[in-house]
């Protein structure tokens, strides 16, 4: 068994909303505590809400110049300001000097991140890597505390990837992914269920900070191991669609022969991996420019260890 | 014989197919391109099928829209509109699309245009009516509900002193919109693509059994007809301060009566329809209309009824 964690205590979390402007839950909810804060405030630390990304929530698109959420790596952080650079390569420095800077000791330690998909993923936590100790106690703690769904853990990172994403210049973070929703609607029942896992992840800290041992446990999580594009025509456009047996199928196995695309002429493709996986962001609608049609998850077991405050 | 019912009705000699009037809107945008290259399946003997690609550059970013709604430019001061070099898009666009499948209003105009959107409303299959008085339409709808049964498909009548609005396929002598959901803009749905096909399977078939001399007896339809816009309630910065009520979400065309919820508030208010009568919302919660301040359309049912028709030449 792994020895105890001992953390200090949180004092600064911050909460983005808007980081793809036209992911509405987190939209909405983010600027409703902007005006009234009350239900997010615990004793125990401070939370402080933001939009991340207001021009591209004016606009109700993902991004302006490119995309926010994989702006926060070294080298776009550190690059000098350029006069024709993307909009969200110089919001990124800004935020990670309020919330940052990555890295340091000043950063804040922990940010919520809030994210819709198009694809049926349902009420997912989105975590960098197992080794992030306190985010993975958190999530098992929203999974046996927030009953109304299965909340699955998806592990994005690659091993030698930088984490790339908004709430990687705080020390740890979580970020939500609930889905369907079409971008640029709110859902009534999306942003319930939001709200809720924001209140289980904050009510998670205040436990913490106030000294509440979290003993070990094993938890299942599915880890990243690759993209799979649509098939396309020499042109680039793609020549088929996700199959109806995959459509909304996320986070279920897919065997070999399986199928997974359907052409327009009906013609169908199968899966030809040798293992099975998990997808998920199947169908998304802001990665048929990134070029997936869904990423491929291998389901993991890993043991954590207990956690409580120094 | 019930002939002195019957009207005689011009041949259907030029049908086009309309996809991508909204870039975003993918169903109509992967047939018609499909179709392009491979139309056997939308060809048929009695007449001429063209796909076509309404807004290309909409189409290639992945929006609705350019400058304005394509959509909505099918007037005669928009089409009259002299091209000088800050003309929206949209409307130097609708000028060229006018020239190759009009002019609006003239006997040179297409005599059919089906044109092809996608909404996230769950609608399922609708077909879209601008007129009712228009009787070959009305038994084309008639043809092409028959065909679908047991599955159903609604019939959406826009024709209002006010809420009309200038449609693309409007420069045709028939107008038709075909509208399937739910599918987000930007996301392309197998189920939801095999639906439209299907329409147009049977929509197309209508045509060519028509053109052959078939003659359709009298009928009637059921059809919603656009009644009000309903707005999100909003604060006094005009931002939206609740969302559409969780029980009328997902249920476009079901009933709508006094005292249901329609809006939820952020702090969990429920605020109900208050009306008399029994209205059936559609457009529930479609992305597109956040910026046209519509949370959903109010339509009421009621029964058109077609005359006979045949074709005069066969």
């Amino acid at each position: 068994m792994a020895a105890p964690l001992r953390l200090k205590p949180l004092s600064r979390v911050a909460v983005s909303g808007g980081t793809h402007g036209n992911e509405m839950s987190g939209i909405y909810l983010a600027k409703h505590w902007l005006r009234d804060p009350r239900e997010l405030q615990r004793s125990s630390f401070t939370i402080t809400p933001f939009l991340s990304n207001l021009r591209a929530i004016e606009k109700c698109v993902r991004y302006v110049g490119q995309d926010l959420n994989r702006s926060f790596t070294t080298e776009f952080l550190s690059s000098v300001k350029a006069e024709n650079e993307p909009y969200e390569l110089n919001l990124a420095r800004e935020i990670n000097q309020t919330y940052g800077p990555k890295g340091s000791a000043q950063a804040f330690d922990f940010m919520f991140d809030l994210h819709n998909t198009t694809a049926n993923m349902g009420t997912c936590l989105i975590v960098d890597s197992e080794e992030n100790l306190l985010s993975m106690h958190m999530c098992h703690y929203i999974q046996t505390h927030y009953r109304l769904s299965p909340c699955p853990i998806y592990l994005y990172k690659s091993p030698d990837e930088e984490p790339y994403t908004i709430y990687s210049v705080a020390k740890a973070g979580l970020a939500l992914e609930l889905g369907p929703q079409a971008q640029g609607v709110v859902r009534a029942d999306l942003f319930a269920q939001m709200r809720a896992l924001i209140a289980c992840g904050l009510d998670f800290i205040e436990l913490f900070n106030k000294g509440t041992v979290f003993p070990a446990f094993e938890i299942e999580v599915y880890k990243f191991t690759g993209i799979v594009d649509y098939p396309r025509y020499p042109d680039g456009e793609i020549s088929a669609m996700v199959h109806p047996k995959l459509q909304d199928k996320d986070f279920h196995p897919l065997n070999p022969g399986d199928p997974i695309f359907q052409t327009f002429s009906g013609e169908e493709v199968l899966y030809e991996g040798n293992v099975t996986i998990y997808p998920a962001f199947i169908n998304e609608a802001a990665y048929y420019e990134k070029q997936i049609a869904f990423v491929k998850l291998e389901k993991h077991i890993f043991s954590i260890p207990s956690l409580q405050r120094e | 014989m019930t002939s002195c019912y019957v009207v005689h009705e011009a041949p259907v000699r030029r049908v086009a197919i309309f996809g991508g009037t909204h870039g975003n809107e993918l169903s109509g945008v992967f047939l018609v391109k499909h179709w392009q290259e491979n139309g056997a399946e939308i060809q048929r003997t009695s007449l001429e099928v063209k796909p076509f690609i309404t807004n290309p550059r909409a189409v290639k970013k992945c929006t609705r829209y350019i400058d304005c709604d394509l959509n909505r430019v099918f007037d005669s001061d928009n089409l009259g509109m002299q091209v000088m070099d800050n003309i929206p898009y949209e409307v130097r666009r609708a000028q060229e699309i006018n020239h190759i499948f009009g002019p609006k209003d003239s006997d040179d105009a297409y005599d059919l245009i089906f044109d092809l959107h996608n909404t996230t409303s769950n609608m399922g299959g609708t077909l879209i009516l601008e007129n009712s008085r228009n009787n070959f339409i009305i038994q084309m709808f008639h043809y092409i509900k028959n065909a679908l049964t047991p599955n159903s498909c609604p019939v959406f009548l826009i024709e209002h002193p006010n809420l009309k609005y200038a449609t693309t396929r409007s420069i045709a002598k028939h107008p038709i919109g075909v509208e399937v959901g739910p599918q987000p803009q930007g996301v392309l749905r197998a189920d939801i693509l095999d639906k439209m096909r299907k329409i147009i399977k049977h929509g197309l078939d209508f045509v060519h059994i028509f053109n052959e001399g078939k003659e359709f007896p009298p009928c009637t339809i059921e059809v919603y007809k656009i009644m009000e816009k309903v707005d999100f309630p909003r604060n006094k910065n005009d931002e939206i301060t609740a969302v559409i009520h969780p029980s009328l979400q997902d249920q476009d065309w079901q009933p709508l009566n006094n005292g249901d919820p329609i809006f939820l508030t952020i702090d969990g208010e429920t605020i109900t329809y208050e009306g008399d009568s029994t209205v059936y919302p559609t457009f529930v919660n479609e992305a597109a209309y956040y910026e046209k301040k519509q949370a959903f359309v109010k339509t009421v049912k009621i029964k058109l009824t077609a005359k006979g028709i045949r074709s005069s030449f066969s």
